[in-house]
């Protein structure tokens, strides 16, 4: 299993971390909190940690903590528009259910 | 589900509790808003993909329009479509009239000292119809960005006086848009840049719009930008270049001056459209649809296209030049120089520029964009979005304020070169018995007394309970806002009673006077501490004579006999005619002996009291009762 990006998501992830100038990488990850459970995180890496996988694809690392990993095994990350707004989405095949607007989640 | 953006190390944030930010040019012909998201600062296109958004606003039978769609209507209902707003802004009619420009509105005559636009939909201020352009970049802002804005930064040019400044700030608030601060538009561009985080220097901001042109001398000092000069002609412009080739389209297709409107339009059209093309192109193909609708195809090169502007190039150079006199700088000081507004993509512009300033101008920001992107990420800092967690340093407050005491002596509650936004409070008392009201009188400078400083403002609080002097707590708080705007506010606490004022400290006053007044602070030092302590030891003095006063009226008869009260008087007197005189130590004398000379009557006065306290009850009384107290 693991993390894929799609092709959109691997290409804005590319250019942000070129227009930033410096970073590994993009970090995926859950944490506690939310309206419903857990909330996803999403950062630039500077620095990795001693718990942290790394699954590369097309040319983009994602790193992803182990504790996370077990919520987000299988997810693709995607980029995509709603309208005017753009952004990241996470397609994450362990969800049960999320809250009304998508931030926070339960499997 | 939601879309995401890519925080910092360490800054994603909880659900819900994104803060959304954004950056705004509101510029007198185009505006634009932006953003920061993943890390780049980007501006915001609209739905068709425009990113300038024309700061135009129609009022049609059909509702408000902005933008693209109100310039489409300027030349069919021109009285109802308002553009170039921006020009009037905290303009009274008066400063309107003098603009000295035709402008084609009919005003509403009114006692009001705002002009008021005669429309379809009723009269509008010119805050009214900022309002209407900011609301449809809050709208696009908010759409592109799936939520609320928490607050915004709107740009503004650095030569905006107070009222206009303020103007801009209600447009906001109509809008419903919170600011967390205005900035100059050349600081924007600087910030852009990332300047601010360089080293200490001076640069040069040259910003050649579409209608006006603005040369900025700027000095960063430990991360706050000052500006040093400004100047400019608000009548030049890429207009003016496209006029001056539709001229020569005009001599070389044989085309009267006096041409249609559709004829005009067309003329104006082809001259844009081949000064865009020689960006790029060493010459190219201009094709003119005449009156006859006939063609008429000529070739226009950069060497004619440059002889052409070079005489309206030369005013900015000449303009750059008067700005670095007033701002009293060399060339060879000038670190970097940016490159604002759509105008300076003409290489010409860049090269002149480039000759004037014998270096070359910073250009890799898309020159319409600039300012608004460095609004963006100053938004984005005050929203707290900032990556490295510290605030920046933007502004100081140039001078202490203060208030008055009594003896015309200023406490300072804030002092000089403190960051701002700041707040301070500070508790102050009443000074005589049953005192009702208190004059509060704000003050800015660094010398000790009052009629050395300026006064900013005065104003009153009432409706303080009567108290003994001393008895009532008034906190008076100095609140100055991220723009520099002081207000203060005065509450007795104990009744709750308040009352404020707003002010502009540093409004009409230039970098000079107040380095003049630093120096006198520091001049009159000495001078300002004797004076201070000979006027706090009269304060004292008057202090001393009102409660004995007060005293002798309520018991002086009772408790003293009539060769007392002489003596006590004949103190009482020599503290009066001591304080009178400019000799501290004499004041200081005439306390002591008074207070020693009426120990035996202070002494009557608490024994008095007590028996009056314990008439009527017993001394178990006042003893259980302390008891409890324990």
């Amino acid at each position: 299993m693991g993390i894929t990006l799609t092709d959109a998501a691997a290409s804005r992830v590319s250019s942000f971390l070129a227009n930033r100038g410096k970073g590994l990488g993009v970090r995926l990850g859950v944490r506690t909190s939310g309206c419903s459970g857990m909330a996803y995180v999403l950062e630039f890496v500077d620095d990795m940690n001693d718990d942290d996988e790394i699954f590369e694809d097309h040319g983009v690392k994602v790193i992803i903590d182990k504790k996370s990993l077990v919520y987000l095994d299988g997810t693709e990350l995607d980029y995509g528009k709603e309208g005017l707004n753009e952004g990241f989405k996470f397609n994450n095949p362990n969800v049960k259910d999320e809250c009304g607007c998508g931030e926070s989640f339960t499997i | 589900m939601a879309l995401l953006q890519i925080a910092e190390p360490g800054e994603a944030q909880a659900p819900h509790e994104h803060r959304l930010a954004a950056g705004i040019d509101l510029g007198t012909t185009n505006s634009l808003v932006a953003t920061v998201r993943s890390g780049t600062s980007e501006t915001l296109p609209d739905h068709d993909g425009h990113h300038l958004l024309p700061s135009v606003v129609s009022y049609s039978e059909e509702g408000i329009l902005v933008g693209q769609q109100a310039r489409e209507r300027a030349t069919t209902d021109p009285l109802n479509t308002i553009s170039s707003i921006k020009r009037l802004m905290g303009r009274g009619i008066a400063d309107v009239m003098s603009l000295g420009e035709q402008l084609p509105w009919q005003f509403a005559d009114s006692e009001a000292s705002v002009p008021r636009i005669k429309t379809r939909a009723g009269d509008v201020s010119p805050v009214e119809v900022s309002a209407e352009i900011l609301k449809c970049l809050n709208r696009r802002a908010e759409d592109s960005l799936g939520g609320e804005l928490s607050g915004v930064v709107i740009t503004v040019p650095a030569y905006f006086d107070d009222a206009q400044r303020q103007a801009t700030k209600d447009a906001a608030k109509l809008a419903g848009l919170h600011v967390y601060r205005l900035l100059n538009e050349p600081t924007a561009a600087a910030i852009a840049y990332g300047l601010d985080e360089g080293a200490d220097g001076i640069h040069a901001i040259f910003d050649l719009g579409g209608g006006t042109f603005d040369i900025s001398v700027l000095r960063l000092t430990r991360g706050v930008f000052e500006v040093m000069a400004t100047g400019g002609d608000s009548a030049l412009g890429g207009d003016d270049f496209d006029h001056a080739i539709a001229g020569w389209i005009m001599q070389q297709a044989g085309i009267s001056n006096d041409a249609d409107p559709m004829i005009q339009r067309r003329l104006m059209h082809a001259a844009r459209h081949a000064k865009e093309a020689l960006t790029e192109a060493d010459s190219t193909t201009v094709v003119m649809q005449l009156a006859d609708d006939s063609n008429w195809q000529g070739e226009l090169d950069v060497e004619t296209l440059n002889t052409l502007i070079d005489p309206l190039i030369r005013k900015t150079i000449t303009a750059c030049r008067r700005t670095l006199r007033d701002a009293a700088v060399d060339i060879d000081e000038i670190e970097d120089v940016v490159m604002v507004g759509g105008s300076t993509r003409v290489p010409r512009v860049r090269e002149k520029v480039c000759d004037f300033f014998a270096r070359e101008p910073l250009v890799s920001i898309d020159p319409d964009s600039v300012v608004a992107i460095g609004a963006a990420q100053q938004a984005n800092q005050l929203a707290g979005n900032n990556p490295d967690g510290e605030m920046l340093l933007l502004d100081v407050n140039p001078l202490s304020l203060g208030l008055e005491t009594m003896g015309g002596l200023v406490e300072k509650v804030i002092p000089r070169n403190t960051t701002i936004p700041v707040a301070r409070a500070q508790e102050f008392t009443t000074f005589k018995d049953g005192q009702t009201a208190m004059a509060i009188h704000v003050v800015q400078g660094e010398r000790e007394m009052v009629d050395d400083c300026r006064s900013l403002a005065r104003f009153e609080l009432r409706d303080i309970p009567p108290m003994v002097a001393g008895a009532a707590r008034i906190r008076v708080t100095f609140n100055v806002d991220a723009d520099g705007l002081l207000s203060v506010e005065a509450m007795e606490e104990t009744s709750g009673t308040k009352a404020s004022v707003d002010i502009k400290p540093s409004y009409g006053l230039s970098d000079n006077e107040i380095a003049d007044m630093l120096r006198a602070s520091v001049a009159h030092a000495e001078e300002d501490r004797d004076l201070r302590r000979l006027r706090e030891q009269q304060v004292e003095a008057y202090r001393v004579i009102e409660a004995l006063q007060a005293a002798l009226t309520v018991d002086g008869d009772q408790l003293l006999s009539a060769e007392e009260r002489a003596g006590i008087d004949a103190h009482l007197n020599s503290v009066i005619e001591s304080a009178k005189l400019d000799d501290v130590d004499a004041i200081e004398n005439a306390i002591k002996q008074l207070e020693s000379g009426c120990e035996f009557y202070v002494e009557r006065r608490m024994n008095a009291g007590i028996r009056e306290a314990m008439a009527g009850h017993t001394v178990s009384e006042f003893e259980s009762s302390e008891d409890d107290s324990k």
